[in-house]
């Protein structure tokens, strides 16, 4: 017996089933880096509010600060599995034994976990962007939030966008720990087709072969929704001052002169 | 002598165990162009942002209309008075020159956009860069750069206008169209401090020149006075060092 005739048997029977699990590894991989996205530009914007006079907001940021770090390290320095059984468990053991609703379970330890790492992300890119911009924006009156909102985050998302679009390629591959709680999701199906087909390695090899499928081709998809947001580098002169309709498209971000 | 705008008494600055400014006094009158002088790391700058706030005083203090701007006055609202003009430009990267000069308008002072879009139009044109509306800031010269600054800084309207050596930054061919645009707005009434090396604006556009050194103003006056007949010896040296170079 060939291992094309174990892919075909094991395909006919439980490919579709396999496939099932796509939607639910994909979802639970978007919502939880969409999520985690969140996560960490507020966590940027807390942690680079600077420091005020007033002694009970300074200690509020002390706290907050605190918190952030510690999630930080603990969520980054533990394995996702491991968190998984501890939140799925922990909260079954506080509840008497009343288990999460699995998909939402996942989402949450997936955007926990993501929000950890992206926190670190937004950090260095809210650090990359000059002290002037800060000032500009404080001379003229703008509060940090709204400076946040209005003038860094938007440089900021551009930035890091590269790293967190691989943040949901992590997660594509990493959603399948879930499956230690049950989450029905691609590797969860996989599994459930070697243990009843008893073709093991065939089983694996199907799920392998769709994981790589799916993260090839949504890191192209990513890869042309970044140069999209990179944007048109042409921009409009109005060639004359009193004429506004005599324009004139320049192609290149050169300087222009007068 | 009218009015005064800002009133800035016994103020002093440290960073640490370095004081920066020991005792800097002197008052701006509406209307009035003030430059400021002096050796680089005599505390021009400091003295500058304090004003601003974006330093905060160690001793001393600032009023402005007579009252005190850390005590008495919301300092959002107050720097949306008090504009200011960085060495280093500091435009928004993310926006072009319109929404550089309406960002402020619209989260610091509430106005609509269409009314903010308006004033960032007029004040663009006043410093000749209507042109350029779309431009990103990377893609301007540096003084175009500067004149979008400048704008952004009167569509808020402001009271005062603070300039941290506007000029050091340009390419020299540069420094005429933005000292032109302040010789404009002087000229319109601005009420203005120039930290400035130049010294042919400070001598033919200011009312009033400051020469500071080692964190005091070592001597002030009209520029006839200062220029034409420094009365000490550090304003001496410092004249006369810069007009050798
Ligand atoms: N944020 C700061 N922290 C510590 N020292 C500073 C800071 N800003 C300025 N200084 C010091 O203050 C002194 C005066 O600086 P500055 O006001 O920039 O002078 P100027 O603008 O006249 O050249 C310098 O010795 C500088 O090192
Ligand atoms: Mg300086």
């Amino acid at each position: 017996m060939s291992i094309f005739s174990d892919i075909a048997i094991v395909w006919s029977k439980y490919g579709m089933q396999i496939i099932s699990g796509i939607g639910n590894t994909v979802m639970i991989s978007i919502v939880g880096t969409l999520i985690g996205l969140v996560i960490g530009l507020f966590n940027g914007v807390i942690r680079t509010i600077p420091t005020v006079k007033n002694l009970f907001a300074r200690g509020f940021l002390r706290v907050a600060n605190w918190i952030i770090s510690t999630y930080v390290e603990v969520f980054r320095g533990t394995p996702m599995m491991v968190q998984a059984m501890i939140i799925f468990w922990g909260y079954a053991y506080m509840n008497g034994g009343a288990q999460l609703p699995l998909i939402p379970a996942g989402i949450v330890i997936v955007s926990i976990n993501t929000g950890a790492y992206i926190t670190e992300i937004v950090r260095g890119g809210i650090i990359s962007i000059d002290r002037g911009q800060f000032e500009g924006a404080m001379s003229i009156g703008m509060s940090h939030f709204s400076t946040m909102i209005h003038i860094i985050i938007p440089q900021v998302m551009r930035n890091i966008l590269p790293s967190v679009s691989n943040e949901f390629v992590v997660n594509i591959k990493d959603t399948s720990v879930l499956n230690v709680i049950g989450v029905t999701e691609l590797y969860f199906y996989a599994a459930s087709a070697a243990k009843n087909s008893y073709k093991v390695f065939a089983s694996y090899l199907i799920a392998c072969a769709i994981y790589f499928c799916l993260t090839f081709t949504i890191t192209r998809i990513l890869r042309l929704i970044e140069k999209r947001i990179e944007g048109k580098a042409n921009y409009t002169v109005f060639g004359s001052q009193s004429d506004v309709d005599s324009e004139i498209h320049l192609e290149k971000e050169e300087p222009v002169n007068v | 002598m009218s009015e005064s705008v800002i009133d800035i008494r016994h103020l002093k600055k440290d960073f640490g165990d370095n004081t920066v400014l020991k005792d800097i006094d002197f008052s701006i009158a509406k209307g009035e162009t003030i430059s400021v002088i002096g050796s680089s790391g005599s505390g021009k700058s400091t003295m500058l942002r304090c004003v601003n706030l974006l330093e905060e005083p160690t001793g001393g203090e600032i009023l402005f209309h007579g009252r005190n701007i850390q005590t008495e006055l919301d300092v959002s609202k107050y720097r949306a008075k008090v504009g200011m003009v960085f060495q280093s430009f500091n435009l928004f990267d993310n926006l072009n020159a319109l929404g550089n000069c309406m960002i402020g308008q619209t989260t610091v002072l509430g106005r609509d956009k269409k009314t903010a879009e308006k004033k960032a139009m007029e004040y663009l044109d006043k410093v000749g860069m209507t042109p350029y509306i779309n431009a990103k800031p990377r893609q301007l010269s540096g003084g175009q750069k500067q004149r979008v600054a400048i704008a952004r800084a009167l569509a808020m309207n402001p009271e005062v206008i603070l300039f941290d050596e506007p000029t050091s930054a340009l390419d020299p061919e540069m420094v005429g169209e933005v000292l032109a645009v302040m010789k404009k707005l002087s000229e319109s009434g601005m009420t203005m401090i120039v930290v400035t090396h130049e010294m042919a604006f400070a001598r033919d556009v200011s009312d009033r020149v400051i020469f500071m050194s080692d964190g005091y103003i070592c001597e002030q006056g009209t520029p006839d006075e200062v220029f034409g007949d420094p009365k000490r010896k550090e304003t001496k040296s410092f004249l006369s060092r810069f007009l050798n170079q």
